[in-house]
């Protein structure tokens, strides 16, 4: 249920409160001459902090709480800083429309690229020490001695010489009246008592008893549901349909056309209108992409391999006079397919449209990106719209950059004002229409001199550009060049290559199809590590030298990617043998600011069916904020990591995705998961690194290699699925 | 009117027979803890108990539920008191997105009714819930710690 505050609303008109909750920023109220104040009239303290008299404090998240763990972290770091007693820490989320308002006083709300934390710790950490100061502050005035013979800690401010005490609550009222410092000094994070401790996360209980409630979940007064079907072609168009051949279904509201290339049933239930939705006949003008399949798109990418002109990613010395002159040459082809990212909790957005106003609750990684798709959908200005989040039942990256089911939901809305639709996208739908990870194929070379040691090294790229399709102006700005597909190969940056090799090329040959791709977790590290991390093994295979040593040698001007290495292979006891029957392989990379290493242990029964008995990992991420958290991260990211490399595949037919549901396009069961045994060890510094997706990219590579080991037989192309390669 | 028993109560629904069991408790019960991931019987989002049985709520007419006992998520815990498997998600914290953790954990109680003392080769064979977060490691230790006494550390 919805309820709207109910207060005086002088400054700009705010939202009606999210999902079991209530936010009122920046309402200015006659009873506060500067203080904003919550919903529930609690002062805020400053933008992420809001204390109630019973103390309770309520810090404000920006990032989107998918799974990974981000609420509780961002709370910690404020908390740390703000001193307060954990156990009566809650969060909630500011609307974009506020952040708007407010002149994006929480900046970013994008939840993608592993940067919730490692983007935004500095000036979150920088709010809960300026609101500590500001209650200290408050409490010295009211004793009337200096703030610097008071101290805060556990919610409570102490002053010293007198022993006198109050607590938070108490004085944040007139904390919220004061002016914020100017400067705050953060404390070192050897001094840590809340972030970097593995403390509990804070949004557990709902998830155990059907409490919590998802964007599918939502209900609001006199909604209706919708289900749509997008033309499966990408870029076709809606040609014909006849509304009247379903009108007279159970529940059947109305059934329309969704901008050029979708049609939607409004039913009583979502059931209703997905069973109307599957009887009705629609004509569609699917254009020449219809003629597109998985092998077309393959010549396309092959001819790529070889084509005189790519964009450079990463260069040095002269790459292509070295291997003109090895005395062996190491070359190799791979491939990565079109992915799906399925998350559990399938597309879905709720709308309500008036003339003058507009509102949608939604799972989303990036509420801004939907309040913008709201805007442009609903033709209304912002102080007439907002955006209600709601917590994810994953993302994976589907969620952020791609707002589509915003704009039909709104689109849908619009037709019907006034009452509020909940879209919502079938399994089906979700699996045809994905934004999918790009397909990708790489030509590796490699140079050995008359000491086996590697002199040159060719990388070519073939295929997809997320950037050309998603963020068309970085690629203008680039001169036509996509940096991010280079992502774990790159000169320089948090995705630099983590080897030196005296004459290097690394080019990208883009070739763009119809598929519209994304960012799926992890994005482009996926397939490089694959065929970096593959072929370096290939290469100390041709230079008959351990997989480890091979690299060590190479290694030696990147401390940190050696660091996560060696503290795996140490931990899976590379320098001895691995017990009889049982194979291992290795992989490292530098993703996301994060290093990141796995060792893998396997056996191969029949020489095609893998069983992954455990996975080392490392992971440098400079700061570990929850411990706990990013243990589960990393053994999360090999379910999703392992399951693209074994099942996960969509193919092209007629110009549309083939799979259509988890039968044709398989997830991982709890039988087939590795023990998953983490080593978490940051090195500090003045850089942060992401955790969500970087260890994602050295699963795969390091059962590859493991297998390789076992059966003398190299697999180049994902997923093993298609090479009758199976888990045990 | 088709009359069923859910979590103990009894309820008059108007709805055709052949709809799928889930979108009955969801859309005309109005409990929305079980969840809907593929309609097809493969990632068990939508897992609930009919006589104590875990079955794929999102494939079973509602005809085929009249009669029986049904138990959802909400079902689970007896007032404020959680059931031993919600304690033992909540002890190893085992969600992450937590979409698919309703169906999860009823396939888990269904299994350890059957199985009090369940192996690792029970778990694999009965646990076939897909959970793309991936929180197979702690449901795997979770469902053991449910399976001990109470009290019992190791």
């Amino acid at each position: 249920m919805i309820s709207a505050p109910k207060i005086n609303r002088r400054t700009f008109l705010v939202s009606s409160a999210a999902v079991g909750g209530g936010l009122a920023l920046g309402l200015r109220l006659p009873f506060g001459p500067e203080v904003v104040r919550a919903a529930d009239g609690s002062p805020e303290v400053n933008a992420w902090v809001v204390i109630r008299p019973d103390d309770t404090v309520v810090i404000r998240i920006a990032r989107s709480e998918m799974g990974q763990g981000t609420i509780t972290g961002l709370a910690q770091l404020v908390a740390e800083e703000l001193e307060c007693n954990w156990a009566k820490v809650t969060t909630e989320y500011p609307t974009p429309g506020q952040n708007l308002a407010r002149k994006r006083v929480w900046g970013s709300y994008s939840t993608g690229g592993s940067r919730g934390i490692r983007e935004s710790h500095e000036y979150v950490r920088q709010g809960g020490a300026a609101a500590r100061e500001m209650l200290i502050q408050a409490a010295a005035n009211q004793w009337k001695v200096p703030a610097s013979e008071c101290s805060a800690s556990n919610s409570v401010i102490t002053h010293k010489s007198s022993g006198r005490k109050t607590t938070y609550g108490k004085v944040a009222e007139a904390a919220a009246k004061l002016q914020p410092p100017k400067d705050v000094k953060l404390k070192d994070p050897k001094t840590w008592k809340i972030a970097g401790k593995s403390v509990k996360r804070l949004d557990t209980m709902d998830k155990l008893n059907g409490k919590q409630v998802y964007g599918f979940d939502l209900k609001l007064p006199g909604m209706l549901n919708a289900a749509i079907k997008e033309c499966p072609v990408f870029g076709g168009k809606v040609k014909s349909f006849d509304a009247a051949q379903v009108a007279g279904f159970n529940g059947v509201k109305k059934v329309l056309q969704v901008g050029d290339s979708g049609v939607a049933v409004v039913a009583d239930t979502w059931w209703h209108a997905k069973t109307a939705l599957d009887a009705l006949s629609i004509a569609w003008d699917e254009g020449e992409n219809a003629k597109v399949s998985s092998a077309s798109i393959a010549e396309i990418l092959k001819a790529g391999l070889d084509a005189p002109q790519a964009f450079v990613g990463n260069q040095n010395g002269d790459a292509k006079g070295a291997l003109a002159g090895a005395v062996k040459k190491v070359e190799a082809v791979y491939s990565y397919p079109y992915q799906n990212h399925a998350p559990m909790e399938p597309m879905n957005a709720t709308a309500r449209y008036t003339a003058d106003r507009c509102e949608v609750w939604v799972p989303t990684q990036d509420g801004e990106a939907s309040f913008a798709a709201l805007l442009a959908a609903s033709g209304l200005p912002a102080d007439k719209c907002d955006v209600h989040k709601i917590n994810l039942g994953g993302g994976f990256g589907r969620r952020g950059a791609f707002q589509d089911y915003v704009t039909q939901a709104v689109l849908i809305a619009k037709q019907m004002p006034g009452t509020p639709i909940k879209l919502l996208w079938s399994r089906e739908e979700d699996m045809v229409q994905g934004r999918y990870h790009p397909i990708m194929q790489c030509k590796l070379v490699g140079g050995l001199d008359a000491n086996n040691n590697l002199t040159g090294l060719h990388v070519r790229l073939s295929g997809q550009s997320i950037l050309a399709h998603v963020r068309p102006q970085i690629v203008e700005q680039q001169k036509g060049r996509d940096p991010l597909s280079f992502q774990g190969l790159a000169d320089a940056g948090e995705h630099a290559f983590g080897y030196s090799v005296p004459n290097l090329l690394i080019d990208h040959a883009m070739r763009n199809t119809h598929v519209p791709p994304g960012f799926w977790r992890g994005v482009n590290i996926n397939q490089n590590a694959v065929f970096m991390e593959c072929f370096m093994d290939e290469l100390a295979h041709a230079a008959g030298q351990d997989p480890l040593e091979f690299r060590r040698k190479l290694m030696a001007k990147h401390p940190r990617n050696l660091g996560v290495l060696n503290a795996v292979a140490e931990r899976i006891g590379w320098s001895k043998p691995a017990p009889r029957g049982l194979h291992r392989g290795l992989a490292q990379m530098k993703a996301f600011n994060s290093f990141v290493a796995a060792a893998a242990e396997i056996s191969v029964e029949g020489g095609n069916r893998i069983k992954v008995h455990r996975i080392v990992a490392a992971t440098d991420s400079g700061y570990a904020v929850n411990p706990a958290q990013i243990e589960r991260q990393i053994a999360g990211s090999f379910v999703y990591g392992l399951s693209a490399l074994f099942y996960q595949e969509c193919t092209v037919k007629n110009g549309r995705i083939e799979q259509d549901n988890f039968h044709t396009y398989n997830s991982m069961r709890i039988r087939e998961m590795p023990k998953v045994e983490s080593i978490i060890m940051p090195t500090g510094g003045d850089i942060w690194g992401g955790i969500g997706e970087p260890t994602i990219c050295v699963a795969a590579p390091a059962v590859l290699n493991a297998f390789f080991r076992a059966t003398g037989k190299r697999v180049r192309s994902v997923p093993l699925k298609n090479q009758d390669i199976h888990f045990a | 009117m088709i009359r069923l028993s859910i979590n103990g109560k009894s309820h008059q629904v108007d709805v055709e027979p052949n709809t799928p069991l889930l979108w009955v408790i969801r859309e005309q019960v109005g409990l929305t803890g079980t969840k809907y991931g593929c309609g097809v019987a493969q990632c068990g989002a939508c897992t609930v108990h009919m006589d104590g049985a875990a079955v794929r709520s999102c494939s079973i007419p509602v005809s085929a539920a009249v009669g029986k006992k049904i138990t959802t998520i909400e079902g689970l815990a007896s007032g404020k008191t959680l059931h031993r498997v919600q304690k033992a998600w909540l002890d190893h914290e085992v969600p992450q997105c937590g979409y698919c953790q309703s169906g999860m954990i009823m396939a888990a109680v269904a299994l350890l009714s059957a199985k009090p003392k369940p192996t690792d080769a029970d778990i694999d064979a009965n646990i076939t819930n897909i959970c793309r977060c991936g929180t197979f490691q702690q449901v795997r230790q979770a469902i053991h710690a449910a399976a001990r006494p109470q009290g019992s550390k190791s």
